[in-house]
């Protein structure tokens, strides 16, 4: 933990611990919003399911955007649907975080034509881009463990939480 | 099965509007004007028995005139026969009449076509995009219409 946390809070020993003690609370939790758009959705519910079994990793599938962390964008977008993931995410409560599963989500993918989104990046700030067409389920859970570490790389979390600045992401 | 019986019951009473009938490895084919696809499609609902209409569809023969054909493909339930029926559409006046009226399910497949090919079709009752977005512009299926959207620069191969 950064020694600039001082200039923030103060005790640097007490907000460090605490920051970490609210990323691990959150990268350990990881809520994704059950959203499936293609096949990348099948692969994602195969990842839910028992041989993978997201949950021993504290990821929990809820059925709504107000009980979500993070959205796995599993699938190709399609302009026409665009606005709907928009409103899904703008009802996600803080923090929250994207991941672009697959090809599709991350650049299009093949369907490079009119009707589709080409990477869900130019409307939402993704975390993480898993390769893959689509991703296998090892595929998807290496994405979240990455997006696990970068949340438990945040600075001044707890700090943000209580009304003092902002969340440092870089690393 | 071709149906010749009904093809000459349609010449005799529609001799002028009928332009051309093709036959092709047993399928009929039935040109007709524009005009008058309503009263031809009553006609064959009604007194040649194709009571079901399985597919509308537009199609875009770009470079030639009529630009755009609207295809019915016709089946009568009773006999099992198939029956297809197809009018030409200019660009300039891009609309037939609608045959909802005759076969309800030709909405949506009238919508699709308006949707996509950019047909209209006169006297529809509810005539709005049915795939692309509401506030979409511009009709993708057409030929003229670019692959990846109006608002990018065409792909370029790296071998070109």
């Amino acid at each position: 933990m950064g020694v600039e946390q001082n200039q923030t809070l103060g005790n640097g020993f007490i907000t460090t611990s605490l920051d970490k003690l609210v990323n691990w609370s959150r990268a350990k939790s990881l809520w994704p919003m059950t959203f499936g758009l293609a096949c990348c959705a099948i692969e994602m519910m195969a990842t839910g399911a028992a041989r993978f079994d997201l949950d021993r990793m504290g990821v929990l599938f809820r059925a709504s955007p107000r009980q979500s962390d993070v959205i796995i964008i599993a699938g190709t977008v399609t302009k026409k649907m665009m606005p709907v993931i928009k409103t899904v995410y703008e009802q996600m409560p803080e923090p929250k975080y994207v991941i672009a599963m697959g090809a599709c989500a991350s650049s299009g993918g093949v369907f490079d034509t009119y009707s589709v989104v080409q990477g869900i990046d130019q409307e939402l700030p993704v975390d993480v881009y898993i390769p893959g067409c689509p991703p296998r389920p090892e595929g998807l859970l290496y994405g979240l463990m990455k997006l696990q570490e970068k949340i438990m790389q945040e600075r001044n979390t707890f700090g943000a939480a209580i009304g003092f600045g902002e969340v440092v992401k870089d690393a | 099965m071709c149906d010749q019986a009904s093809v000459e019951k349609l010449k005799a009473k529609f001799s002028s509007a009928v332009l051309d009938v093709i036959e092709f490895r047993g399928e009929l084919t039935v040109m007709v004007e524009k005009g008058r696809i309503v009263e031809i499609g009553t006609f064959l609902r009604d007194e040649c028995g194709y009571d079901f209409l399985c597919d509308l569809c537009g199609v875009d023969y770009m470079g030639q005139q009529p630009r755009f054909m609207v295809v019915y493909n016709l089946y009568n339930i009773t006999t099992k026969q198939r029956l297809r029926v197809k009018v030409g559409v200019d660009e300039q006046s891009a609309s037939v009449d609608t045959v909802s009226g005759i076969w309800s399910t030709a909405n949506w497949p009238e919508r699709e076509c308006w949707d996509l090919m950019g047909i209209s079709f006169n006297n529809h009752p509810d005539l709005r995009r049915i795939l692309m977005a509401a506030d979409w512009e511009g009709h993708p299926l057409r030929k003229d219409y670019p692959v990846q959207g109006p608002d990018r620069e065409p792909y370029q191969s790296r071998l070109s």
